[in-house]
């Protein structure tokens, strides 16, 4: 009888433990913003990156929709993506709004000079607090949001061809 | 090219692992009484297609063959040679093959050092350790492939993480790996003794050298990691109780209790179940780590690229792994009546057990339980060191004190003069404790008490170590090594951390400042154009105002070109009494730098203590095979 009582009491924690990390790997989504699809953007304060100027969210009401995007320098994937950038910045349906993440303002002027500027508005965002608010993931990511300022689509990573032709296709419908 | 001989490669072992279960089933069935020649064949062709594919990767590396997803990812054409060849195991899907290759070298070794032992207990060992084989190699096929292709063909790599370019990097992996992975060979041997019914003395004998050789792995590869972290991450500390570090930690426990628990086995032919427990326990606990650290679930500077997918296969292979075990262990498993002799030497090695276990679950607990409050109650918590130094250093103390008198019990018993010279030697570490104390001009009771503890410890083993030199007594040196070197580690590590000084502030060129009795003077710096990153390079003068010495501290900050990043490197110098510790960071937009300098006394022991723990394992490994 003890035995048994043993047994159960052994398969029962190990059962409970698995079960918990089984939840712990399905949770990591509750960090990003793909769930807030169709939510308001939070508010937000920043300073521009060039100069003293302060952009906030009520900027991006102007636009019909605004591509956020957070990147940096050191960031070796941001360079895979800069060309699709460029290429979205030729659209005028659509405004881009770069988030310089935790860098060195000389290498991120040294990178846009060097790769070229696909960014309307260009803020920085030193402490990375900021990609706190918008539950971003890691570097670069990219949050299309439209006219009422709400999140349309979430892209984690770098932004590839089909990311390009998905977001002209969203833009460009109506 | 590659991309396709690696896959062939990989697949070939697969086949050959079914083969082998194959054979080892039907043999197992027809019991010849011994392994026939095709099985040890099998064998040697599995080892010598894994270790291939592992070298077809490396060559991936060195002539950077992007079409290689991974060698894209992770290698550069301006990196230097050895950083390419190390880069094989600096990111997730290479060392997962290398994490396979010890499997399967290991998984060979045992069939053919064993042949001593009873066939089908052997038989069934080498089915477990295939079925574990293959779990890890579906795993690297289905997700995780260092084969991959990309296309079209990249013309230059991202390159590697530059933190990670740095010789104890490149070597402290696989050191880990071969304590990590080698515990499953013990596992696979457990659930080999279950099935056989080959128990007791000569299981243990079967198992000891395999124990002594993973222990001694994982304790090396734990203290190159520490090493690189004092040095690489620049704020002088080397152990931080990061969930990862930790998850390399809880196996070493786990060995630790097996090494001393093994020993009673094999003398006393007691303890078996528990023995057969802490064999499971330390791969379920290796593999536990993995899980945790590469499916993202603890985050940590050791995180690789986070992946879902990969974590949940590993979650049900380690569901798969620990259920089948606990249900082996509970049908095969009968009651025995085992003596323990309370009067014995043995008995006391047992206490090691105690204490290794309590370590075991303090770690655990402070690891997962971040998790499990996330998950059930919404709360993020971190734990972080205070816990760890409130919970374990106290219990550093009767730790000590026992593993200097416990092995002794009989000549202690035996003797009441003996017991004098105890005494005296408790006395003797009370008064040096004192004279550091006065040396130093700071006192607490705590870091006093562990002080006074492992002087204890020091002096007894050195009076062992003293008589086994002699030749007045026949010691077991490994037990002597490694106990002296875990009483000079706790010594060292205490007066480290209770006396070191730590200044912090910001200069510009040809500024100075002075504290105490030491001042630092920013000399110059300059630029300097490497291989694969600038560097500037900062001159500080270090002058000692009690006995006018000058050195001088040379820290960079390097800026690589691929990965575009920076990194601090720190300026150390080594004395035999301290090390001066000095790193400089830019302020933005400003001339001044920020320093950090310190002065850590007796860093290098710390490094010696631990190496000489190392030895112990060493020697316990070379005495077993006379």
């Amino acid at each position: 009888m003890k035995n048994k009582l043993t047994k159960i009491l052994v398969f029962g924690l190990f059962l409970f433990i698995f079960f918990i990390f089984f939840l712990a790997l399905n949770s990591n989504k509750r960090y990003n913003t793909e769930n807030l699809i169709g939510e308001k953007i939070t508010d937000f304060q920043l300073y521009s990156l060039v100069n003293e100027k302060i952009l906030s969210s009520k900027n991006l009401r102007k636009n019909n929709y605004t591509l956020i995007n957070f990147w940096a320098s050191w960031c070796a994937p941001c360079k895979i993506e800069h060309k699709y950038l460029l290429k979205l910045n030729e659209n005028k349906n659509i405004k881009i709004f770069g988030i310089n993440h935790k860098d060195k303002k000389d290498n991120a002027i040294k990178f846009l000079k060097d790769l070229g500027n696909p960014y309307d508005y260009l803020a920085k965002n030193n402490d990375g607090k900021i990609s706190i608010k918008f539950g971003v993931y890691g570097i670069p990511e990219s949050i299309l949001i439209n006219k009422k300022l709400e999140i349309i689509k979430k892209f984690i990573g770098p932004i590839n061809d089909n990311d390009y032709k998905e977001i002209i296709r969203i833009i460009n419908y109506k | 090219m590659l991309s396709s001989i690696g896959n062939i490669l990989i697949i070939f072992t697969i086949i050959l692992s079914f083969l082998l279960i194959y054979y080892s089933i039907y043999f197992l069935k027809n019991d010849s009484g011994i392994i026939p020649r095709k099985i040890y064949l099998f064998s040697l062709y599995q080892i010598t297609f894994s270790v291939i594919s592992f070298f077809t990767l490396v060559a991936g590396f060195i002539v950077s063959d992007f079409s290689l997803i991974t060698v894209f990812q992770n290698s550069h054409t301006l990196k230097p040679l050895f950083y390419k060849i190390s880069g094989t195991w600096g990111n997730h899907e290479g060392s997962l093959l290398l994490w396979v290759n010890v499997l399967i070298i290991f998984s060979y070794l045992f069939l053919i050092y064993g042949k001593k032992y009873n066939v089908s207990y052997r038989l069934y060992t080498l089915i477990c350790q295939n079925i574990l084989i293959l779990g890890f190699l579906f795993f690297l096929l289905l997700n995780s492939n260092p084969f991959g292709i990309i296309l079209p063909t990249p013309k230059e790599g991202l390159g590697l993480n530059p933190i990670l370019q740095d010789p104890a990097l490149a070597v402290h992996p696989p050191l880990l790996y071969i304590g990590f992975v080698g515990s499953s060979v013990y596992f696979s041997a457990a659930i080999g003794s279950l099935l056989s019914g080959f128990r007791g003395q000569s299981f243990a004998n079967s198992v000891k050298p395999w124990v002594t050789i993973s222990w001694t792995f994982q304790t090396a590869g734990i203290i190159v990691g520490s090493i690189w972290a004092y040095y690489e991450l620049g704020w002088g500390g080397f152990w931080f109780w990061d969930p990862v570090e930790n998850a390399s930690l809880l196996p070493w426990f786990s060995m630790t209790a097996l090494m001393h628990s093994i020993i009673v086995l094999e003398k006393r032919d007691t303890l078996y179940p528990w023995v057969i427990i802490l064999c499971l326990m330390t791969f379920t606990l290796s593999v536990t780590g993995t899980f945790l650290v590469r499916s993202g679930i603890l985050n940590s500077v050791h995180t690789f690229a986070n992946d879902p997918a990969r974590g949940l296969y590993i979650l049900i292979f380690l569901v798969i792994m620990v259920f089948s075990a606990l249900i082996i262990f509970f049908t095969k498993y009968k009651k025995k009546n085992y003596n323990l002799n309370i009067d014995s030497k043995e008995t006391f090695m047992l206490v090691n057990n105690w204490f290794m276990v309590f370590y075991l679950f303090t770690v655990l607990i402070g690891t997962v339980y971040p998790i499990f409050t996330d998950i059930i109650g919404q709360n993020k918590i971190s734990v972080g060191p205070p816990f760890y130094n409130l919970v374990i250093i106290p219990i550093v103390i009767p730790f000590l004190l026992i593993m200097a008198i416990a092995p002794k019990y009989r000549w202690l018993k035996n003797n009441y003069k003996n017991f004098k010279i105890l005494v005296a030697l408790l006395i003797a570490s009370i008064s040096i404790n004192i004279l550091i104390n006065y040396y130093f001009k700071s006192y607490s009771l705590l870091s006093s008490l562990i002080i006074i503890s492992s002087i204890f410890l020091i002096l007894n083993t050195s009076i062992d170590l003293f008589k086994t030199l002699t030749k007045k007594m026949s010691f077991d040196s490994p037990r002597i090594f490694s106990h002296l070197g875990f009483g000079l580690l706790v010594f060292f590590i205490s007066i480290n951390f209770n006396y070191s000084e730590e200044y912090d502030f910001n200069l510009r060129v040809g500024e100075k400042k002075t504290f105490n009795n030491t001042s630092v003077f920013f000399e110059s710096l300059k630029l300097n154009d490497e291989k694969n990153y600038k560097a500037i390079v900062g001159t500080f003068n270090i002058l000692n105002l009690n006995n006018l010495s000058n050195i001088n501290l040379k820290p960079e900050i390097r800026i690589y070109k691929q990965k575009e990043s920076v990194t601090y490197e720190t300026s150390i110098r080594t004395r035999l009494s301290h090390d001066l510790y000095l790193t400089m960071s830019n302020i933005n937009q400003s001339e001044f730098y920020n320093i950090k300098f310190q002065k850590k006394p007796f860093m290098i022991w710390i490094w010696f203590s631990a190496l000489m723990i190392v030895l112990g394992g060493c020697l316990r490994f070379y005495k077993n095979e006379k």
